[in-house]
């Protein structure tokens, strides 16, 4: 049983949270049944609406996958928000003005926002690792720029007048990502998030770097005494984690809309906390945890839209769940009289 | 160029620049306290939200604005409240608490002012009360200042005074005594008797009474309704405006006032065709080369030491 105490209670917080979603829902839902079973059974009532949880899950597996390497080598950055965005923008001017041919185009776009996350999440990185200036706070500063510095570039030079909205001019075809399912919308940006997913999976537990970056996570003083350099691991890992954020952005722009329109930061950094929170930091739990999440979000639309419970209910569902998951003390008191009774026995 | 300095210049835009500084300086006065208590409270956002929202609920079924006013700032509270017992008590991480409030209070608030008013974008059906202007006498007759200093609304002349006193208690008082040497080094503190819990538990909730008090502002003040996501980033420019104080009380009122004045001036610049999303990003480029010089400068005298 111990060793399944955080599988546990990832699940016992996920339990409590829905429990009182649905304590919520009776309350205020004139067919509380009902309504349970839209938000419930919705995601997986037709083939488009899987496909909704699987599109919705791949920015999610993105930015999770990049905040579980940044929580893993302990640096608190919540930058993925601001990267995404950038570099969502960066694939989208190469999608308008660059052309090319069917499959090369695509590959630069992602490659080019990729690299833009990477140089970007390095600053902060450079200024922790060298002169330790908190990257909590110069992260969140840089989403602010970055979020600046995109609207006015999406403003002032990418703007179609012809279209009625605030929104970019269109991408050409050959830009976008291909379809991989008939009747969904689920892109190629699937294969590619897997393909990184398990790629960090194996950096992370079968390298030398992977085993640096864990130690410096764990304990950074230990690991720099123990002969490991530190301040490069920690640069290493914002570029990767930046590199993956902005891959993230380059290819939700391209594979779900044929314009930037993104008027302010999209929220995916911080949805990717919570995704590393429920994935305990281990990159290959990021799959489930993002569709989790993406399966609960479109429950939730699908019973704002059918019945008269708001889909806003979701966010107080992800703060229960938050709070309960990264409480080091809940059912602690379970564990200790767990491990008691372990003692016994081989006493 | 004429015109952007006669824009500057003007009373109105000095008027302007108060005002647009008010909530922010009182969320940043509540990230200033939880600081130097060592607890960094990201969640000042999500607390400003649901500040603006109970206040104009509970004025509007009160009919006093006043009453409004206190339930907003028993919402901050309880808030806090709540993130200080789950970080304090039971261990959860007090940034991901912060972005648990956060998520709360953006999707929450929306929720409440569904099943209130059955609207998702404002509360323009609920007939929420407004906290008074103030005209002061004597000062409104003075020229040049008058025009700025007077009329403001109550709550920015609050904010003014709240400088002064968080200045005080911080300085001068037991509980910021306690508070700063609890956030310089717990052990210590602990070792002479103070309970590191219990004050870091006051400070988080005073940051909560004023990140709610900067809410309240915000939709019984700066406007008369509740929007959605109505703060826009104000909760993060606060903890911006703390960071680029440099921690202390008067570097928080001054950053405050450069934001406030950068927000003003990206509000009366949009006329003349001046990119205003640019310059909001100007104070958090500051608080960026703000950190590293500091950053630096730390880091050399630490090393200096080790040398000696």
């Amino acid at each position: 049983m111990l060793k399944y105490f955080d599988v546990i209670r990832t699940l016992v917080s996920v339990a409590i949270a829905l429990v009182i979603a649905f304590l919520i829902i009776a309350m205020i839902s004139d067919q509380p049944l009902e309504t349970i079973s839209i938000f419930l059974l919705g995601p997986i009532s037709t083939t488009a609406q899987i496909g909704n949880v699987v599109e919705m899950s791949i920015p999610l597996m993105f930015t999770g996958l990049s905040v579980v390497l940044l929580f893993r080598s302990g640096m608190f950055n919540l930058g993925a928000e601001g990267l995404f965005f950038i570099s969502g923008l960066v694939a989208a001017i190469i999608a308008i003005y660059a052309s090319m041919s069917g499959f090369i185009h695509p590959v630069a776009a992602i490659l080019a926002g990729s690299m833009v996350g990477a140089l970007l999440s390095v600053i902060p990185g450079i200024m922790k690792a060298k002169w330790n200036a908190d990257v909590l706070v110069t992260s969140l500063m840089f989403n602010s720029i970055l979020s600046g510095i995109g609207l006015y570039i999406l403003n002032y030079h990418l703007r179609d007048a012809a279209a009625f909205s605030n929104v970019s001019f269109k991408f050409q075809e050959t830009a976008r990502l291909a379809n991989l399912i008939p009747g969904t919308r689920i892109h190629t940006g699937l294969i590619l998030v897997l393909l990184c997913i398990v790629a960090t999976h194996y950096f992370m537990y079968h390298t030398r770097w992977g085993y640096e970056l864990r130690m410096t996570g764990s304990n950074r003083a230990f690991a720099e005494f123990s002969g490991i350099k530190t301040a490069r691991v920690i640069i290493t890992v914002h570029l990767i984690a930046g590199f993956l954020a902005g891959m993230g952005g380059a290819v939700e722009v391209l594979g779900m809309y044929s314009r930037f329109q993104w008027s302010s930061l999209p929220g995916y950094g911080l949805d990717g906390a919570l995704v590393a929170l429920l994935a305990k930091n281990n990159p290959l739990s990021v799959v489930g945890a993002a569709l989790f999440l993406a399966y609960i979000r479109i429950g939730a639309d699908q019973m704002s839209i059918m019945s008269d419970v708001p889909a806003e209910l979701v966010s107080i569902i992800q703060a229960i769940i938050i709070l309960l998951i990264s409480a080091e003390q809940f059912l602690k008191m379970w564990k200790n009289r767990q491990l008691l009774k372990e003692a016994e026995k081989l006493g | 160029m004429d015109s952007f300095w006669s824009v500057l210049f003007s009373t109105d835009f000095a008027f302007s620049v108060l005002r647009v500084t008010t909530p922010i300086l009182f969320a940043a006065l509540g990230a200033l306290i939880s600081n130097k208590a060592g607890i960094v409270n990201i969640g000042m956002e999500g607390t400003m939200l649901v500040g603006a929202l109970t206040g104009v609920i509970v004025s509007a079924y009160t009919g006093s604005a006043w009453i409004g006013l206190l339930g907003a700032v028993m919402s901050g509270i309880t808030l806090s409240a709540i993130l200080a017992y789950f970080t304090l008590k039971i261990k959860t991480h007090i940034i991901l608490g912060g972005i648990a409030i956060n998520m709360f209070a953006s999707g929450g608030t929306v929720f409440i002012l569904y099943l209130v008013s059955g609207d998702k974008g404002t509360s323009t059906s609920l007939q929420s009360k407004v906290l008074p202007n103030l005209h002061i006498p004597l000062l409104q007759d003075i020229p040049l200042i008058g025009p700025i200093l007077s009329g403001h609304n109550v709550l920015t002349y609050v904010s003014l005074l709240a400088v002064a006193g968080v200045y005080y208690m911080l300085k001068r008082t037991p509980l910021g005594l306690q508070i700063r040497s609890v956030g310089e080094n717990p052990q210590a503190a602990q070792s002479v008797g103070i309970s590191v819990g219990k004050i870091q538990f006051i400070a988080l909730l005073l940051s909560g009474f004023f990140a709610a008090l900067g809410g309240a502002f915000m939709s019984m003040g700066y406007l008369s309704l509740f929007s959605r996501d109505m703060t826009a980033g104000r909760g993060w420019i606060a903890i911006a405006a703390e960071a680029l104080g440099g921690g202390s009380t008067i570097g928080t009122f001054l950053a405050s006032l450069i934001f406030g004045a950068t927000n003003a001036m990206a509000n009366a610049l949009q006329i003349l065709k001046i990119p205003s999303e640019l310059i909001a990003t100007f104070p958090y480029v500051a608080t960026v080369v703000g950190l590293l010089v500091y950053a630096i400068v730390e880091s050399k005298r630490k090393k200096r030491k080790k040398g000696i």
